[in-house]
């Protein structure tokens, strides 16, 4: 028999102890494990539907930028206008707007503007935008409610929110004006049929994104071929970081590309926040857990002293002892957490298609978030709570299992 | 392992505010193969004895040597290796692990000290038919009588070979017919095995048994007496 088998025997002995043992007292063992079962699932549940609020915050946060990178003239952050115009990408920058983890990339203008109706105006953001590159950038065409999108470039209409059109009065079909200024700071002004009305996601968009083709506005604004930025935008947002650079480099002064996290440092902080708060709710949640835990276990081993005692007199050196108590608490945990992961999924996975919190998403669009939320289940979550549980609840273990192994023989024999 | 020296053994407890003197001055050497009871009233100091000669107890003072080893300075791991390999223990009441069958009792010490499967279920199944428990390996502590359950308790302590087997009040809770056969199981392990036998007992039908009795009072030894 080799070493290594010889080395494993009495592991197998303290695994039977400690598997028998965990159903001694079958009725601790079940609450014990209704209780790890049921904290994994809050870990992980409730952290789902953070991740899922926070993604949907992100989301709807860069659909706003929108993209998630932009390249804009140096100054137009500071002042979003028609001086801060841009000239269109040129070879260089095409090249790196047309590599393979780019999903879509569009020229757009973007300038304040007064929108009136017959009834009334407002002041929006004036969208100058190619329609069908748009739609591969976001646009969700199932947005809009009534009428149209865009068309070309070239479309004389206009696409408005539902929000807009209800505070201007004025609905689909209805002619309304708009008014800029040119590059020269005269009037820039020209009348549009509204063809299309879509719903955003939230309400702010809907009041203040006004969308119209790109060259039509070009005309309208003496802009020649010159706009205002180039969204960019790739498969996941989270990923952003590793192809922002290559971006940066093809942009030449005075063009300067942004990231999103660094153009909204309100959406960046969130994902870090986010991940400590994820972070801090499963710690949370564990602590309560351990009180049981440790409880179940220094129950265990004070009913259990004699035979311990028994074991430490026939040859049982202290280290498997201690090593019983971990593995009895290892498998405890380990079922514990088996039946909160399915338990979890079992309930995450029905709700993929939402969760419906319209009678509160008056509040939540505060927060930018959508009235449907959707739970998200992430590997990463699922993982790092059972690393958690499974590390802390061994830690935690640690304690009631050293007392076992460190009793005096004598003593713990004379006990009754 | 062969012989036990015992030299200027002391120990105390503290009880309360009391001081009980549990070994004083105690002096001892016994022979392998010899078979030793230590007999005397209760808090003379035979199972403290017993304690400190097996490793689980430490004297505060003195010296305690088996086969040439001194014990009474090792440490909790190597105590245990030493009674794994060389010491059976057989209490009084039955100290059988609940949890584990007659087979897996018996299997237990082998099973830690890394015996092959084949190998220690022979041996269980040997011993435990030789102890009358044949047909009852299976069963868990809770199925068996006291009779029974100390049978299985002096299977596992036997069924490794030690060299030392102590038992502290081996026959208490048996009845006659039951102590008298396990009396004639230990002097047959000692009388073909060479084992060497160290009995605390108040039992007169396990003295007549003893090669060498010795009487306790008080932490001390009063009488040595070979028979």
């Amino acid at each position: 028999m080799s070493q290594h088998t010889k080395a494993l025997l009495p592991s197998m002995v303290i695994f039977t102890l400690a598997w028998r043992n965990l159903w001694r007292n079958h009725r601790r063992t079940l609450i014990m494990l209704s209780a790890i079962t049921v904290g994994v699932w809050a870990m992980i549940f409730m952290t789902s539907l953070l991740r899922g609020m926070v993604d949907d915050m992100l989301y709807n946060g860069i659909r706003h930028l929108p993209g998630e990178v932009q390249i804009h003239q140096h100054n137009y952050r500071d002042d979003p206008s028609i001086n801060n115009s841009m000239s269109p990408p040129e070879a260089k920058l095409l090249t790196a707007l047309n590599m393979p983890i780019v999903k879509a990339w569009t020229s757009r203008i973007k300038v304040p503007a007064v929108i009136a109706s017959e009834r009334d105006s407002r002041g929006v953001i004036l969208l100058g935008v190619d329609p069908q590159s748009e739609v591969k950038l976001g646009f969700d065409l199932d947005s809009i409610s009534s009428g149209r999108f865009l068309q070309g470039v070239n479309d004389n209409g206009i696409v408005i929110g539902a929000k807009l059109a209800e505070r201007l009065e004025t609905r689909l079909g209805k002619r309304v004006v708009i008014m800029s200024q040119d590059p020269d700071n005269n009037i820039a002004d020209r009348g549009f049929r509204v063809v299309g009305i879509y719903r955003g996601k939230l309400a702010s968009q809907e009041e203040m994104n006004v969308y119209a083709g790109l060259q039509t506005l070009q005309k309208m604004l003496k802009l020649g071929n010159q706009i205002s930025e180039i969204a960019i935008t790739a498969e996941d947002y989270r990923n952003t970081h590793q192809w922002f650079s290559t971006i940066e480099n093809a942009t030449e002064a005075p063009q300067q590309a942004m990231p999103w996290y660094e153009a909204d440092s309100y959406l960046s902080t969130m994902m870090v926040t986010m991940d400590g708060f994820v972070l801090v709710w499963i710690v949370v949640v564990f602590m309560t857990l351990s009180f049981g835990l440790v409880n179940t276990l220094i129950m265990a081993v004070f009913e259990r002293t004699r035979e311990i005692g028994l074991m430490q007199s026939l040859g049982m050196r202290p280290a498997l002892i201690l090593y019983q108590i971990l593995i009895e608490s290892f498998l405890l945990l380990l079922i514990g957490l088996v039946a909160g992961n399915l338990m979890a999924l079992l309930t995450i996975i029905p709700l993929k298609d939402g969760i419906d919190i319209s009678e509160v998403a008056q509040g939540m669009e505060m927060m930018g978030n959508s009235s449907v939320l959707y739970p998200a289940l992430k590997m990463k979550d699922m993982l790092m709570a059972n690393a958690i549980v499974i590390v802390l609840g061994l830690l935690t273990s640690l304690l009631p299992a050293w007392h076992a192994s460190r009793l005096n023989p004598v003593e713990a024999l004379s006990r009754n | 392992m062969s012989s036990i020296i015992c030299k200027d053994l002391c120990k105390t407890f503290q009880q309360g505010e009391e001081i009980i003197t549990g070994l004083n001055q105690v002096s001892i050497s016994i022979e392998k193969g010899d078979f030793v009871c230590l007999s005397g009233p209760s808090g003379s100091g035979k199972t403290t004895l017993l304690n400190a000669i097996g490793g689980l107890d430490k004297p505060d003072s003195g010296e305690i040597i088996i086969g040439g080893i001194r014990i009474d300075n090792l440490g909790k791991g190597a105590l245990a290796d030493m009674r794994l390999h060389n010491i059976g223990f057989v209490f009084q009441a039955y100290n059988l692990i609940p949890v584990l069958t007659a087979r897996e009792n018996v299997e237990f010490v082998m099973q830690v000290s890394g015996m092959p499967t084949s190998e220690r279920a022979e041996k269980s199944m040997k011993i435990l038919k030789e102890v009358g428990l044949e047909g009852m390996e299976e069963r868990r502590p809770a199925q068996l009588s006291g009779g029974q359950q100390q049978r299985v308790a002096v299977a596992r302590a036997i069924v490794s070979q030690p060299t030392l087997i102590l038992a502290d009040e081996p026959t208490a809770n048996l009845d006659s017919v039951t102590a008298s056969q396990l009396m004639g199981l230990f002097v047959e392990l000692n009388q073909h095995h060479n084992v060497t036998f160290v009995i605390s007992t108040h039992d007169v039908r396990v003295m007549k048994y003893a090669k060498r009795l010795i009487r306790m009072e008080d932490g001390k030894i009063i009488a040595d007496e070979s028979q």
